[in-house]
């Protein structure tokens, strides 16, 4: 207890934390970044923004949450997107050797293109700026959940798959009482790394389209 | 042609004392069976040249060392894997594939973890007998959960159980499938020794109540000889093969304690630790010829 020095450190650290870096950015925009509106600009310039959050004005002159509302069902559109098509394909990954062995190498590929470089195709094949967006931010959160499904299937041990080979489970009834339970764990874990991913990626794509 | 050729044959088992007790056919039969794993310089022959016979309700235990192919030869005959030559067969028809009528306890229980002890054997039992009433169904499941002591614990998962409790789990989930040969592989060997003589006491009971044939794999030596009609020795790999067949002509039921001094018991025990120390021990590995450098 002796080791604390003063109470109400828990708020006071971060304060000063934060307004360290306010007061580095005021000196940057004084000195050696001109272009760089000082922090008190900033907020005047803000005030509409956060002060009417749900107002509408205009297409883009709209309040802060409204823009995040929008955000936010982007988001969710393409996640649902990348699951619905990056746990089947995983499960198909994982069970088949020859189908694992014809596309791995291009998945490999394809993974770490950036979202940037997806975009300008979405525009191509959908014309216009949100199927674009959702076409983008699926195809860059699809990987973790294709890849862990994939692991997981291929982690299931021998005996869970003997048990049902035992019983003569037919390919549905392994499928949805082993395989998919058996999965599970690894598919929460790929879905988690994908929201993660989506988020990321619709900053890149709203500010392009 | 043919019937000439039976003839003999038939006259031959007439005389065989096993065939005079069982009055039958051999129930399971291994003919010539060999099985390798790997190709090329990795092959490595795990069984080879192997013949057993089970008659129907008879009580088999085979004795080997670990690593010698016990587990391979349980997949034979559950149908999970073929031999690469020599037939299995069950009844006359040769076993293709694993089928309910050969139930299999796992070694390592081999239980779903996300499925509860009555769960885990509802999807054997819902599997195998679709057209039973629900009730009927219940009351098939809880009739073998409390046959292994496990009423209390019906609605627990896996990860909850001792092991010995898993294995008791696995046992019922087995026994509920109601199969015409029991195949169990070491289900003891992971158990400390008081939990395992609980449950070769329940194994005997079991066996005692609907005298099922069954095979037990095990590298006890006490244990096949305490449970079994028969015990035969399994040599060490690679190459296995099993040895003389002992018959354990002990009266049941079998009290652990007071055999142990009993001379016959001890006698048969050096019969079968015998073949298992000399001949069938692993051989010295020979020492590899120096490679010729190949072109």
């Amino acid at each position: 207890m002796n080791q604390r020095k003063f109470r109400g450190d828990w708020l006071l650290l971060p304060i000063a934390g934060m307004a360290a870096v306010v007061v580095l950015w005021a000196i940057s925009s004084k000195t050696w970044a001109p272009n760089l509106p000082t922090p008190w600009k900033t907020w005047q310039v803000s005030q509409p923004y956060l002060a009417q959050p749900f107002e509408k004005r205009g297409e883009l002159d709209q309040g802060i949450l409204r823009f995040t509302w929008y955000s936010l069902i982007l988001v969710a559109k393409g996640y649902t997107i990348a699951l619905l098509i990056g746990t089947p394909l995983g499960f198909v990954l994982g069970m088949s050797k020859l189908f694992a062995k014809t596309f791995d190498p291009i998945i490999q590929i394809l993974r770490p293109v950036s979202p940037l470089a997806w975009l300008p195709l979405g525009l191509v094949l959908f014309q216009k700026s949100e199927p674009a967006a959702l076409f983008t931010i699926a195809l860059c959160s699809m990987w973790p959940t294709v890849l862990n499904t994939a692991v997981g299937v291929r982690a299931i041990p021998q005996d869970y798959l003997n048990v049902a080979r035992v019983l003569n489970l037919s390919r549905t009834k392994t499928l949805l009482k082993i395989l998919l339970p058996a999965t599970l764990p690894y598919m929460f874990t790929g879905f988690r790394l994908s929201l993660g991913i989506a988020w990321l990626v619709i900053v890149a794509a709203e500010m392009l389209t | 042609m043919s019937a000439l050729l039976e003839a003999p044959r038939t006259a031959a088992r007439l005389i065989e004392p096993d065939y005079v007790r069982m009055s039958s056919l051999p129930f399971v039969k291994l003919e010539h069976v060999s099985k390798s794993y790997g190709t090329g310089e990795q092959r490595r022959e795990v069984l080879k040249d192997l013949d057993l016979e089970i008659h129907r309700g008879e009580f088999v235990a085979i004795i080997g060392y670990s690593g010698s192919g016990k587990t391979t030869l349980m997949s034979l005959l559950a149908g999970l894997t073929r031999p690469d030559s020599g037939t299995v067969t069950m009844d006359g028809r040769e076993i293709t594939g694993p089928s309910p009528e050969r139930g299999l306890v796992f070694q390592n229980y081999s239980l779903l973890p996300w499925l509860s002890v009555y769960d885990n054997i509802a999807l054997a039992v819902d599997q195998l007998f679709p057209g039973w009433p629900k009730q009927k169904r219940r009351e098939h499941i809880e009739k073998y959960i409390a046959m292994v002591s496990l009423t209390p614990a019906r609605h627990k998962r896996p990860h909850e159980l001792s092991g010995g409790m898993r294995q008791r789990v696995s046992l019922a989930r087995t026994l509920a499938m109601n199969p015409e040969v029991l195949l169990l592989d070491e289900p003891l060997s992971a158990l400390d020794a008081l939990t395992r003589a609980t449950l070769q006491d329940e194994i005997e009971d079991i066996w005692d109540r609907d005298r099922k044939t069954v095979l037990l794999i095990t590298n006890d030596v006490d244990e096949g000889l305490l449970l079994a009609d028969r015990v035969i020795p399994l040599s060490a790999g690679p190459g296995a093969t099993l040895g003389p067949s002992v018959t354990v002509d002990l009266d049941r039921p079998r009290d652990r304690k007071s055999i142990q001094r009993d001379p016959h018991f001890k006698r048969l025990r050096t019969e079968v630790l015998d073949y298992l120390l000399v001949a069938g021990a692993r051989q010295k590995p020979k020492r590899r010829e120096p490679m010729s450098v190949a072109s």
